[in-house]
Formats: C-alpha cells, structure tokens, sequence
C-alpha cells in the first residue's frame, strides 16, 4: 500500500485496491482452511471485529452476534471454538467479493467487500450459511496491512442454528 | 408411522419418560397448536418499546399464525384504562392473503390504516374493516337511468368481516396475546409464585421501568419447540456442557438455588446466585468442561456489576431478603425471559412443525442505563444467543436430541422416550439445582393439556 510518488492516481487506487484483495484472500484461507489461531492476526492489537444482523445495523441498534474489541477477545473466541463451545463441526468457505475503497483519511482506508460463507457438514450437502458484506477500516503496520475493524454485516434472517466460527 | 394411535400410548403413569414420539409425531403438533398456543394461553409477542409511536407495528407469531402488533390510538375517554395496543392476525378476512410485509432499511414499520393490495380491503389498526371497494356496487356510465352493477349482498355487514382480533395484555412492557376467549387474566396466568419474579424485573419503588431495545438475534432451530422449554427448565445440564458455567461460577451445582413454578406447574423460574468459581471437587471432579487453568486474555467480557434492583423482599421466606445474580423465566409455552447478570432478553419460540422453531432473542435494557452499563449489557450479549459462548451450544445439544428422537422404536421397554429423573419422579419446587422437576412438572401439564 506505499504509495510510490509519481505514480498515477488510477495505479496507486489499483494497487491499494489489489493489497486489500490479497489480504481478504489470505483471511479466507485461513478460516476455510481452519487454522483459526491465525486469524486474529489480521487484526490490530484493539481491532474491532463484528458479526451484526444487517436489522441491527440498519436500525442503529447495537446488538451483535459476535462482537469483540480486542485481539485478547479474538484469542478468547479462538479458545471457546476449538476448546469449549459443543457444536456439530463443519467446513466453510468464503467467496468474497473484490474489495471497493469507499474512504482514505489519515492512513484508514474505509473499504467494503461482499461475502457468502456456506457451510458442509460432515455426511452433508453443502449449503448457504451467512451473507453479508464485511465493512472494514484498513491500516498499515509494519508494512502489512491490518483491520483496525471488520463488521461483517449479514442479511440472512436466520443463522441456520448457530454460529460457531468466525466469517 | 406416527399415527394418531400412538397418542394413547404415553409410556408410564408419571411424567419422568417422555415418549419420542412426543417431539415427531406431525399430527400431534397439530393438536399442539389448537390447544396450547391457539388455546387458552398467553402467548409473547413482543416488546412495547418496539412500537413506540401510533401506526407503528412490527410483525410476530402466535403459533404458526403470524400475527401483526400495533400500536393504535386511544380514544379520549380510554386513556389510563387502554395501553393501546392491538394484536390482530395477518390474514385478510377477504381471500385470505397475509397482505402486511415487514418494514426494511432501517424502517419500523408504521401504517395509518392496513390494506390488503389485492382488492383493497381496507382495516383500521385495531383490525375493524373500514371499507372496502365497489361495496355498492357500480354505476353503469352508459345507462341513463343508472344501474348499478355488482357489489356485496345489501345484507353485508363491515363488523362481521374485519382482521381475527387477539385478546392482548401488557404486563411490564411485554405484550401477550391469545386467540382464547378462555385464558383467565394475567397475573392469575403466571400466578403469584412466578410474579414476584416479573416484578424484580421490571418494577421500581417509583414505578415501571422503562425499556431501552438493545437488538434481535434469529436463528433456526432443527428440533421441537419443547426441547427449548425443557432447556431452560433443566438446571442439571449448565454446570456441566457449559464450560463458562462452570469455570467462571455462573451457573453450577454448587450454587444456592430455588426452583419454582406455577400451580400447573407449566411456567418456571430458576433462580439462583454465582459463586466464585473455581475448583470445588464435589461438582468439578471429572466434569470435563470444567477448565481449570482457563484465563480469559481480555476480562472484559466478565465485567459484572451488581444492580440495586436484583435485590427483593424473599417471597417466599418472609422477613428476609434476597440477592439471585440469575433468573431463568420460562412462560409457558412462547417465551423465556432471562436475567444472567447484566444480561435482559426475551426468547420467543416461534414453532414452525413439529421438527423445527425459530427463536427469537430481542435484547434490551433500561432507559436510565449508564452508557457503562449499556456496553456491559453488550458485552455479556456474547455469552448468548446462537453464537455465544454458552447458547450456541444449546442450539446444537437440540438439534441432536431431534436427530436422535427421529430414531425411534417402541420396544415397550421405554427405550423409546427420554428419561427425567434426576431428583426423583415427582414435581415438587425445589431449594436446590440437582433436579429435573420443571421438566417433569411441565411434560405432567402437557399430558393433561393434551389429552395423550
């Protein structure tokens, strides 16, 4: 995401643009791939992370599903999926959308992807599992690109029973 | 093979075996719906903090029926006898259609008066018809001397053809709702053990607390609607598959703890006070969910604040007080109210067949919270709901339970049917946690309910 001088608006937007893709890229491999103690490493040490219903969003009402405010509370999420939460396991995979840059300000950038995450269980059909949008604040920290906040913002009504992993 | 014949065949005389085929048995539901939630009951529909200005409304279920809340307006004289609330069944009493959506964006939905698109029919909000197209027919434009063409029967009758109106009651700002011309009077529904348990809630010396909607949680559950109740009714299962519980104190064998109920014994509130956690052999010792080396790396998420409202006069041990830090409100049969700490919800049981429900969490506080205690609220949000650390597994616990049901054969050895009887076979209350007798007590109303 430096920004070399000289070059054009149209590039430097193209490589800020194509950095965010890479790093969604490198956060679905993660979670698809299940190696969940590396996911809290795409956050800032305070990096917010949100799961909300988008009716919660719309309405200004501050419920989430999953809401934590820190790397320790991801660390902690991290523990209560693999180690505490009884649940049917399952595999996920994550299509995201390329990254739109809404914002740059102070060296935040504001971007928005879509996502869809389906869900297969073990003996099962795969299906549609969460759909929504990741509203993200984009920060650089020695020379990687970090979420100081993600709130993944979904329009599915109902979570098919419950959610376990992180989308 | 879940045939009406089954019905008669509860396995034993008491309520401590339930037969499998009380959660699949398709034609049985039915008779669920008819006389238990179309019955003389009071079913949850929401909050009225929900639909706080006239013409709001929002959409729910009694049942499977979906029904629409509203706030309507108060005539002059009414006012301080009417709360103004109106429940009325989404169906148009014309052709049937469930004409009223959902409001989006953002929107609460709020109408001056309900129109069905198809043909007009127009209601006002307390579901009265208010009129409707070509009534009188119309007026032949060709014919000089004015026929009229159509129109509905001269014997027509607006106040026979309006929305199916619910009974409606508010009691602390929750609304209920029944079909039933039968269902005594509120207060006299949850009965005096279980009121003074609504009133800590919501009642101040200065008089009733005002809500503050905090948000909505959804999920879809694959299991009976019944495995939610007798979830919540189980105080055996906490200290044991959740290991939050039982690490952090919050709900454990271990804890002084009451159990009570109605005098059917069909709603309950376990109501008990956390310990300090830790390690204490007699409930921890081979309890694999116990952890005992867990820390959390952010202790926010357990940053609990006692309130000055979870005190209240002992109902029933006069002269004393007492300080429970959870209550457990399960009203039969749509609705469980929870109190864990700092956390308020309601959880609405919306069945949907006998294999399936949605539930509904709508999170709130009080108008008077300190922004602290707001965010508080919100952060013990994530041990609930179907992502928390503790519900989800719930959740997924009934899911199986279903599958496992669906496996049924009766073998008349009562392999057939789950068994309840941790603390015995009986549905006395309870001074302690070590038992299934709400379980019991409700399945001993469901029979009789039933008819099975």
């Amino acid at each position: 995401m430096t920004t070399a001088s000289g070059v054009s608006p149209e590039l430097a937007s193209l490589l800020v643009h194509h950095a965010i893709d890479r790093r969604n890229a490198a956060y679905a491999a993660a979670l698809d791939e299940r190696r969940f103690d590396d996911w809290p490493a795409f956050f800032t040490e305070d990096g917010q992370y949100k799961v909300q219903a988008r009716e919660n969003f719309d309405r200004g009402l501050p419920l989430a599903l999953i809401a934590l405010e820190s790397r320790g509370m991801m660390k902690d999420r991290v523990y209560g999926i693999t180690q505490t939460i009884y649940h049917g396991p399952y595999y996920t995979r994550h299509i995201i959308s390329p990254a739109q840059v809404l914002a740059e300000d102070n060296g935040v950038v504001h971007a928005q992807a879509h996502y869809a995450v389906f869900r297969t269980r073990p003996g099962d059909a795969s299906e549609v599992y969460n759909v929504g949008r990741y509203i993200d604040q984009w920060v650089e920290q020695g020379g990687v690109l970090l979420l100081r906040a993600r709130t993944c913002v979904y329009d599915s009504e109902m979570v098919l029973n419950s959610l376990i992993y992180p989308v | 093979m879940n045939a009406p014949q089954t019905l008669s065949r509860w396995p034993s005389t008491g309520s401590s075996r339930v037969p499998f085929w009380a959660y699949t048995d398709a034609q049985l539901h039915q008779r669920e719906l008819d006389r238990i939630f179309y019955g003389p009951h009071w079913c949850y529909v929401g909050l009225e903090v929900e639909i706080p200005k006239v013409g709001d409304y929002k959409l729910s279920w009694v049942g499977a029926r979906q029904v629409i809340m509203v706030r309507d307006r108060i005539a002059p004289k009414d006012r301080g006898i009417d709360h103004g609330i109106r429940v009325v069944e989404n169906r148009c009493a014309h052709r049937g259609v469930r004409f009223c959506q959902s409001a989006m964006d953002g929107q609460v939905g709020n109408a001056r008066s309900f129109v069905c698109p198809y043909h007009q029919w127009t209601y006002k909000l307390n579901g009265d018809l208010a009129g409707l197209p070509f009534k009188d027919g119309v007026k032949d434009g060709e014919c000089a001397n004015g026929q009229v063409h159509g129109g509905m029967p001269a014997d027509f009758d607006l106040s026979q053809h309006g929305l199916t109106k619910l009974r409606v009651a508010v009691l602390h700002g929750l609304v209920f709702a029944t079909f039933s011309d039968q269902a005594e009077p509120i207060e006299q529904y949850f009965g005096p053990n279980v009121m003074p348990w609504l009133d800590r809630i919501f009642q101040r010396p200065e008089g009733a607390a005002k809500l503050k909607l905090l948000g909505y949680n959804r999920q879809r559950i694959p299991g009976n609607w019944k495995l939610m109740m007798e979830n919540i009714k189980d105080p055996y299962h906490p200290g044991l598959l959740h290991t939050w519980f039982v690490t952090f104190g919050l709900w454990r064998a271990d804890q002084k703890s009451r159990m009570v109920m109605d005098e059917h014994g069909r709603h309950a509130v376990m109501v008990s006070r956390r310990n300090d956690g830790g390690e204490n052999k007699a409930v921890t010792e081979g309890v694999t969910s116990f952890k005992a080396n867990m820390t959390l790396n952010d202790m926010r998420r357990l940053d609990v604040v006692p309130e000055p409202w979870w005190t209240i006069a002992d109902p029933s041990q006069p002269g004393q007080s007492i300080t429970p830090t959870v209550t457990m409100i399960t009203l039969f049969p749509s609705v469980i109210l929870q109190q864990q700490v700092n956390s308020l919800s309601t959880r609405h049981i919306v069945p949907r067949g006998e294999g399936e429900f949605d539930f509904v969490w709508t999170h709130f506080g009080f108008e008077d919270d300190t922004p602290e205690m707001t965010q508080r609220r919100l952060r013990q949000a994530n041990l609930f709901g179907p992502a928390g650390f503790v519900s989800a597994d719930d959740g997924e616990v009934i899911e199986f339970s279903q599958d496992g049901f669906r496996q049924w054969t009766s073998d008349g050895k009562d392999t057939g049917a789950t068994l309840c009887e941790l603390g015995g076979t009986g549905t006395e209350m309870t001074e302690h946690m070590v038992t299934e007798t709400l379980i019991r007590s409700m399945y001993a109303y469901w029979k009789k309910v039933m008819a099975v």
